[in-house]
């Protein structure tokens, strides 16, 4: 196998506030191939966007990457100067994030901002920078791409301007794309349509994608492997068919069983008792324990690190040696479905 | 119970004027502005049932909710609670009695709850308002045993909204909502502001206090897998109409409307059966100027003429030209 295009090692993000330091993000690490999508999923507060804007450098003080390294390519990328970052933002690192209309400056056009992008990093002449911001423009399914090109941000549709924003991030030619929910200000209808162009485009450019999500569905429908993150951590990954049909972490579980299906007609979803812990209150041990049922003595005291089971990473020490016996079958200590 | 359904709804319309302010718009010699945000909307629901509205954003079911609640003038048409009109001259005192069984419960639960009040007075406004309970000690005894039936402790009364995270804070709304023993709720995007494990737990919640207080719903949505979960019947909204009307597992096995057909290929789905999607086309088109006729026609493939002239009437739940005309194919066996 090849060298991966983005690799992060054991990443650790923390905020310092007047009321201590409070660790988002403790101990991340994955990795995306070519041409490979990974989704992140996990509850508000997981820490799946932050790890995006660690990626990109865009973390604002008071937070600050305190540990692990971010490889682009096999270089390290998360201790570069300002200057050298914003080479690489853009360049060789795309971005979508949710809201269309904040991504794109409301006052420039359309065809001004992708060339602009286009010549700030590739060395190409203006008339050729414009002509391939049609031909996007075009790839991404705006219809008269000649004419629109010249239109202003509010005069496309919601859609339509992700669209455009998903042209912006592909206009340089980057190595890796960090999309970041970038269909949830999208209707359903329109939101099939986002997805189904970002997996294209990214699949005929050997383009990696790191997908940040809270919806599974999506994840499910476009990503090669998926990364399960619960407070600040990663909880279990591996490739999606397996994680989704068959989590073994007992927080993917229940999440995967508590979201209603258009198929499956439960009475009942899973549900798992209390919510996300806040920075300041991360139980000790495994984050997950105070709302997991099958916790043991361990997972009071240590925290778990990920482990090879079948396919899939998961930290989680039922899988480990010395579990008190097998996972149970239902998911957490939840009624499972009647 | 079944002579009359708990919530008649009938040719309900509402159009906003969205014009520019008088002088711009004398000056650019421009018309008023009318936007039919809802466009002869009808449905009943029965007693205990869930009646659910799923659509885009800006078809309208939002403002269908409202009106049905009071909190919306209807511009046309017609809300019957129990049998009585909730609009009119007439039968204004036992319009009071009514509007005491209907309550609703709002998307964003950080904005619902006034943060300078302590829960307890919150849930206690309505038991007071509606003269449920006069005295102090009874109210917040009420009070204790509504925070307790969402799954709160009593002891909770004391403390501000900012106390608790968004889930807490939608219990603390639906225990508002029946609070002066309404069996009506109207529940407009209940969960959409909340995370999926947290949603799990309220749309269970909500269920459970279904089955055991014999609520009615009126359940908005845009999200069809959460409406498949609570609905028995639903109603799919397109540009202000509503365009299928059917028992939630009919709609889901055999959709026959073009949209509502478009709307279940579109939503990605855990269940990766790798089915092939027909791509949708286009968006939803802006209700200031909605399309001639039918007004799916332009994202419809089997739109015609007849189409494109005439809005089609439903029949048998159905508003379409090509349902009705027999022009739609069969759906494959598999769903």
């Amino acid at each position: 196998m090849s060298r991966p295009v983005l690799s992060i090692r054991d990443l650790k993000v923390e905020f310092v506030t007047r009321r201590g330091v409070l660790r988002a993000i403790d101990g991340v690490s994955f990795d995306i191939a070519r041409g490979e999508v990974l989704g992140v999923v996990g509850e508000s507060g997981a820490g799946k966007s932050l790890t995006g804007s660690a990626v990109i450098g865009l973390i604002d003080p008071p937070g600050r990457i305190a540990g692990g390294e971010i490889l682009l390519n096999g270089e390290r990328i998360d201790d570069l100067p300002a200057a050298a970052m914003r080479e690489i933002r853009g360049r060789r690192i795309g971005m979508v994030f949710q809201d269309p209309l904040t991504s794109l400056n409301p006052l420039y056009r359309v065809g001004d901002q992708i060339t602009e992008t286009i010549l700030a990093h590739l060395d190409v002449s203006a008339a050729e920078a414009r002509r391939r911001a049609i031909d996007l423009l075009k790839e991404v399914g705006i219809p008269a791409a000649e004419r629109r090109i010249d239109g202003y941000p509010h005069e496309f549709p919601g859609g339509m301007r992700q669209r455009v924003v998903l042209a912006l991030a592909l206009c340089a030619e980057p190595d890796l794309v960090i999309a970041d929910e970038p269909t949830t200000a999208l209707d359903v209808s329109v939101q099939a349509q986002i997805i189904a162009l970002l997996r294209r485009l990214c699949a005929e450019r050997g383009t990696a994608v790191m997908l940040i999500t809270h919806d599974m569905g999506v994840i499910a429908e476009t990503a090669d492997r998926v990364a399960v993150m619960y407070a600040g951590r990663v909880a279990e990954i591996g490739p999606v068919r397996a994680v989704v049909k068959d989590p073994l972490h007992p927080y993917a579980k229940g999440l995967m069983g508590s979201i209603p299906t258009l198929e499956g007609a439960a009475d009942r979803l899973v549900q798992i008792p209390g919510s996300m812990p806040r920075l300041n209150a991360i139980p000790r041990g495994c984050a997950f324990r105070p709302r997991c049922g099958s916790a043991f003595a361990r997972c009071h005291i240590e925290r778990p690190e990920p482990l090879r089971v079948g396919e899939h990473d998961v930290a989680c020490f039922l899988y480990a040696q010395g579990a008190p016996a097998e996972p149970a079958a239902a998911g957490p200590g939840t009624e499972a479905r009647r | 119970m079944t002579e009359f359904p708990l919530i008649e709804v009938t040719d309900l319309r509402r159009t906003f004027d969205v014009s520019k302010p008088w002088l711009e718009r004398t000056l650019a010699r421009e018309s008023r502005q009318l936007l039919k945000a809802v466009d002869g909307v009808s449905f009943h629901i029965r007693k205990g049932e869930t009646f659910a509205l799923v659509g885009e954003s800006g078809s309208g079911k939002s403002t269908v909710a409202r009106m049905v609640v009071g909190l919306l003038e209807p511009s046309g048409g017609e809300v019957r609670i129990a049998g009585v009109p909730m609009t009119g001259g007439s039968h204004a005192a036992e319009r009071r009695r009514l509007r005491r069984r209907i309550q609703m419960i709002f998307q964003d639960p950080f904005a619902s709850l006034d943060p300078r009040w302590r829960v307890g007075d919150i849930i206690g406004e309505p038991i007071r308002a509606f003269g449920v309970a006069e005295n102090r000690r009874d109210v917040t005894a009420r009070a204790g045993e509504l925070l307790r039936l969402v799954g709160l402790d009593p002891a909770d009364a004391q403390k501000f909204p900012h106390e608790f995270s968004g889930g807490q804070r939608q219990r603390i709304a639906i225990a508002r909502a029946l609070a002066a023993d309404s069996d009506f709720i109207v529940c407009d995007e209940p969960t959409s502001a909340l995370d999926v494990s947290v949603q799990a737990q309220i749309l269970n919640l909500m269920r459970d206090l279904q089955d055991r207080l014999g609520l009615t719903y009126l359940f908005i949505s845009h999200n069809l897998a959460v409406v498949r979960h609570m609905a028995t019947t639903i109603g799919v909204m397109y540009l202000g109409r509503l365009v299928e009307v059917a028992p939630a597992r009919q709609l889901f096995a055999a959709p026959r409307h073009p949209y509502t057909r478009m709307l279940l290929d579109a939503v990605p789905d855990l269940a990766m059966s790798g089915r092939p999607r027909t791509p949708v086309q286009g968006e939803i088109p802006s209700p200031i100027s909605p399309p001639s006729g039918c007004t799916f026609h332009p994202r419809c493939g089997l739109a015609n003429d007849r189409c494109r002239a005439e809005a089609p009437a439903p029949i048998d739940g159905v508003a379409c030209h090509a349902v009705a005309e027999g022009r739609v194919p069969e759906l494959r066996a598999s769903a």
